[in-house]
């Protein structure tokens, strides 16, 4: 099996799928990620970004209720799964490993 | 409330993955209403946006397959239940396609009879342009029409004052052709052939082998056909060649054409020789006036004219040539019509009876055709009979299927594939059916019917026909089987009950109600047959032969020629007569006798005979006596037929005068009645004998040879024939005999009842097969019932009784639909002859007790092996 891999923008829906956990769908991951980020994102990146983790298998997906404001459509909630939580932890290890050796470097 | 963009949406459900299409639509949704409080616009703006994002591979869902529902692997399998389920019942299977097979090769056979008379003379190009001009008027203040000979001066009239509304304007002698005997380089041939006017070709568009169609501009020119040509000059080009006809005129051969098919007017014309040639050699007809009709006239109207504006443009035209013409004053009280027959009512609309129109030969086209359509419906009941009457086997399939979750839908798709696939091989079987049947059916239908293997048409319609035949025969099963509720038959206490026998009774009561009228209808036209076949000929036919006077020779050499027949001693005595003695050619007027009605205009088939006449064909006198040389005044005698006395009103004929005015003939003088003859049958013998009158005056066309009583003409012909080899060599001894002459006209007639005959044992045949089946299948069905029956003593005859009597009620039923119907259809055929039997009940009788019989025996075979059968063998299981 080859090296999982996450891109930039996979690792950020990640991360809010984990902290919105249970309550992770389309638009809430998208209007938490635009709040954060302070731009505009296109909610068709969000999708291709979950299909991409669920194919992957760090997340997994279930069908909520049928709600009067999504014409009748259901909502698709998203949990991150063990894998994707370890892929996560790796991430930040390896991030804050390579951080702590950055040498103390002044900018004035 | 705004709504998202209907049309974007309507684009993302159709392109989008069924299993995404929650997700995103709802999330776009949501988005949209969200956005809309800052502004429906922008909202608009990206949702429509946002659908074109999704359109990428992750998305879209697969239009591949999307349309298939795996529907071949169900048809596969329906095929593959019906392959085995033919094979598991090869004896069903047998009876089913074998019944179909031959219900549709009589179809298909009479499909292509009924397209070969439609399209009589097609072959020609301007079929749509040609018409005859037949005459009408009013005769005894009846409109009378259907007179197709026309007098020469109209000829003239139509070239001349009414040529803008002809392209061609043909001419014709002698109608139907005339024999002669064509000479070339040593070999020679008896030929018939015509007179025409030189654009016959062209617009009869003859297909040319050698030449053009300019060919009979030539005033010695002939045309000659393909097969004629061949038998002269071998393959070799035979323009420019010289022959004799009758050995007598020198011409040219300027043209071949192709012989004309069976189905056209002009089949078996073998030469055509200018119009120009005629009026040159035969002078004397460009003298006839009006009152003289012997010659047949088409035309062809002018490209710009309809013929409908041609006949109202020319239908006064000899009233108009006529009205100052001092010999036909008497004529003008008739107003007589000009009319045009079109090409395409030649051969089905051409009967006429007192000068009406008649639906002869199209009725029976009609006819024909009607009972193609029986026989294949009859086959297409066999079809559904059995396949319904095995529904209760194949109810559990039905059943299980139903439960495995078909709809209903699918099994009559099922069971429609599986009649196709029987549909399909009796189409085989039927083709190859007619194949091997053609040949005999044209031999029995005189036509030269071929299977048109190679025409587009043909394959188009059979495929219809199929599909027809498929329908009509799988919609029973179809929808009946469809229709089984799949609790009540796999709990097993699906019962077809009583009612459900009945739409198959009904059809076995429609079957035979059809056979029956079948067997009735021709056992009626074979008593008609025979009825006027032994209808008295008032001459003797045995032993007579008859040759046509076909050049100069035989009146300038007549005493020795005829001195040396009798020399040969199998001649009894030579007669000569005007016509032949299959018809009357010549009617006239202008009779007059003492103690007629003046108002009266008598009209008389005229015969004009030598004085050997009566006793070489045998007449049989009633009164008075034959001619004879002896008696000089004889010249100025004559001989009627008890029809003309009756015509007349006389009493005590014998020695009365009659006046005869004549114009055409040259003749007004008085003739004593010599002799009253018994009725000669000369014309139809289903018609009332016209009157005629015999007399010794004119010339004499035919020459009569009677042989030796006690001679065999196969002895007396080689004889008869060393005389006229030796005394006239140039001419072909070309006979015929009087007997087989007076058979040919029942040709007709003979021909209907033959077909007939065919069609009903093929209908009766088809329907036994069904009954078989049937009875098969009862039998089979109480199988249990019978045993229980037989351990209770029942006696192998009740049995038989028992499974018997419902068939032969069924078959009694259907006696009664047939013979109220067949007693009417056949009162009024039998109508229209003047000379026909009565309707016997016992022909009725008989046929119903036909049908009876051959019901019992095909039920019986069945009834009497089941009945025979050992109970222990039937009880045995469960």
């Amino acid at each position: 099996m080859k090296q999982q891999s996450l891109g930039e923008f996979e690792e950020l829906v990640l991360l809010m799928v984990a902290a919105l956990h249970d309550e992770a769908y389309g638009v809430s991951i998208l209007e938490n990620l635009e709040e954060k980020q302070e731009k505009k994102l296109n909610i068709s990146a969000v999708h291709v970004a979950l299909k991409r983790l669920e194919d992957k298998g760090f997340v997994k997906s279930r069908f909520g209720g049928i709600t009067e404001d999504r014409g009748g459509r259901r909502k698709k909630f998203y949990v991150i799964t063990a894998l994707g939580k370890r892929m996560l932890d790796s991430q930040f290890e390896l991030r804050t490993s390579l951080y702590k050796q950055i040498p103390k470097i002044s900018f004035g | 409330m705004i709504q998202p963009p209907k049309r974007s949406l309507a684009f993302l459900r159709w392109f989008c993955r069924e299993d995404y299409l929650d997700e995103i639509e709802g999330d776009l949704t949501e988005l949209f209403y969200k956005n809309m409080n800052e502004s429906p616009r922008k909202a608009q703006w990206i949702f429509m946006w946002s659908v074109l994002k999704y359109f990428r591979p992750e998305f879209i869902k697969s239009f591949r397959n999307y349309h298939s529902t795996n529907s071949l692997p169900m048809l596969r399998n329906y095929f593959k239940i019906a392959m085995r389920n033919l094979v598991k019942h090869y004896g069903y299977s047998f009876i089913n396609i074998a019944g179909l097979a031959s219900g549709m090769a009589v179809a298909l056979l009479v499909g292509l009879w009924v397209f070969d008379e439609l399209s009589f003379n097609t072959y020609f190009k301007n079929y749509d342009r040609i018409a005859q001009v037949t005459k009408g008027g009013t005769f005894e203040g009846k409109y009378r029409q259907g007179q197709d000979y026309i007098p020469y001066p109209l000829i003239t009239e139509l070239q001349t004052t009414y040529r803008q509304n002809f392209k061609h304007v043909v001419p014709v002698a002698w109608a139907g052709g005339f024999e002669a005997v064509l000479s070339s380089e040593g070999k020679r041939l008896s030929r018939r052939g015509l007179y025409v006017g030189e654009d016959a070709p062209e617009m009869f568009s003859f297909e040319m082998t050698f030449g053009a169609w300019a060919g009979l501009n030539e005033l010695h020119g002939i045309m000659i056909s393909e097969s004629t040509s061949k038998a002269f000059f071998g393959d070799a080009d035979p323009l420019g060649k010289a022959m004799k006809v009758n050995n007598d005129v020198e011409v040219t051969v300027t043209g071949v054409f192709k012989d004309f098919p069976r189905n056209t007017e002009f089949h078996g014309l073998q030469f055509f020789q200018p119009w120009k040639f005629l009026e040159k050699d035969a002078s004397w007809i460009t003298s006839k006036g009006w009152d003289d009709h012997f010659l047949f006239l088409y035309v062809q109207v002018a490209d710009s004219k309809s013929v409908e504006e041609v006949a109202a443009a020319i239908k006064k035209a000899e009233m108009i040539a006529i009205k100052d013409l001092d010999y036909m004053k008497n004529e003008l009280q008739y107003d007589y019509d000009i009319l045009l027959h079109p090409m395409s009512k030649w051969h089905l609309y051409s009967n006429y009876k007192e000068g009406l129109l008649q639906n002869g030969p199209i009725q029976f086209v009609w006819f024909i055709g009607a009972i193609g359509v029986f026989v294949l419906v009859l086959a297409c009941i066999n079809f559904m009979n059995l396949s319904t009457a095995r529904s209760e086997k194949r109810a559990k399939e039905v059943g299980i299927r139903k439960t495995i979750g078909s709809a209903r839908k699918q099994l009559i798709v099922q069971f429609f594939s599986e009649s196709f696939l029987v549909v399909l091989f009796a189409f085989a079987a039927c083709l190859l059916i007619v194949f091997v049947a053609l040949p005999g059916f044209n031999q029995l239908s005189a036509k030269a019917i071929e299977m048109p293997l190679d025409q587009s048409w043909f394959w188009v319609s059979s495929l219809a026909f199929i599909l027809l035949t498929g329908c009509l025969a799988g919609s029973y099963p179809a929808f009946y089987l469809s229709s089984f509720k799949p609790v009540s038959v796999l709990k097993g206490t699906f019962r077809a009950g009583r009612y459900a026998s009945i739409p198959r009774k009904t059809l076995v009561v429609m079957q035979f109600s059809v056979s029956v009228m079948l067997i009735i209808c021709t056992a009626v036209i074979y008593q008609q047959l025979e009825f006027v076949k032994s209808r008295p000929v008032g001459y003797d036919r045995e032993g007579l032969l008859i040759m046509r006077k076909k050049s100069g020779e035989f009146d300038t050499k007549r005493d020795a020629l005829w001195a040396e027949l009798k020399k040969t001693g199998v001649v009894a005595s030579v007669g000569e007569s005007g016509g032949d003695l299959s018809g009357t050619w010549s009617h006239n007027g202008g009779f007059n006798w003492e103690g007629k009605d003046p108002s009266f205009e008598a009209n008389f088939a005229t015969l004009n005979v030598s004085h050997e006449f009566g006793k070489t064909v045998g007449w049989q006198f009633i009164d008075g006596r034959d001619f004879s040389r002896d008696i000089a005044s004889d010249s100025a005698g004559i001989v009627l037929n008890e029809a003309a006395v009756e015509y007349m009103k006389l009493q005590d004929p014998v020695g009365k005068t009659v006046r005869w005015t004549n114009r055409a003939w040259g003749v007004d003088q008085d003739f004593r009645i010599v002799g009253i003859v018994k009725d000669m049958i000369m014309n139809s013998p289903f018609e009332p004998v016209k009157p005629a009158v015999f007399f010794t005056y004119g010339y004499e066309g035919v020459l009569l040879i009677r042989i030796a009583p006690g001679v065999s003409a196969g002895a007396a012909l080689p004889k008869i024939e060393k005389v006229f080899t030796s005394m006239m060599p140039e001419i072909p001894f070309d006979y015929r005999f009087a007997d087989q002459q007076f058979a040919a006209k029942f040709a007709n007639e003979e021909r209907i009842g033959k077909l007939a005959a065919v069609f009903a044992t093929l209908a009766i045949f088809i329907s036994c097969l069904g009954l078989f089946g049937l009875a098969s299948f009862v039998a089979e069905q109480r199988i249990k019932e019978i045993g229980i029956r037989k351990v209770l003593g029942a006696s192998v005859a009740n049995l038989w009784r028992m499974l018997s009597q419902q068939f032969v009620l069924l078959v009694l039923i259907s006696c009664c639909i047939a013979i109220p119907l067949a007693y009417y259809v056949l009162s009024n055929g039998l109508k229209n002859y003047e000379y026909h039997t009565d309707i016997n009940w016992l022909t009725f009788a008989s046929a119903a007790i036909g049908a009876l019989i051959i019901t019992l025996l095909t039920v019986s075979f069945q009834a009497v092996k089941a009945a025979v059968m050992n109970p222990v063998k039937s009880l045995r299981s469960e």
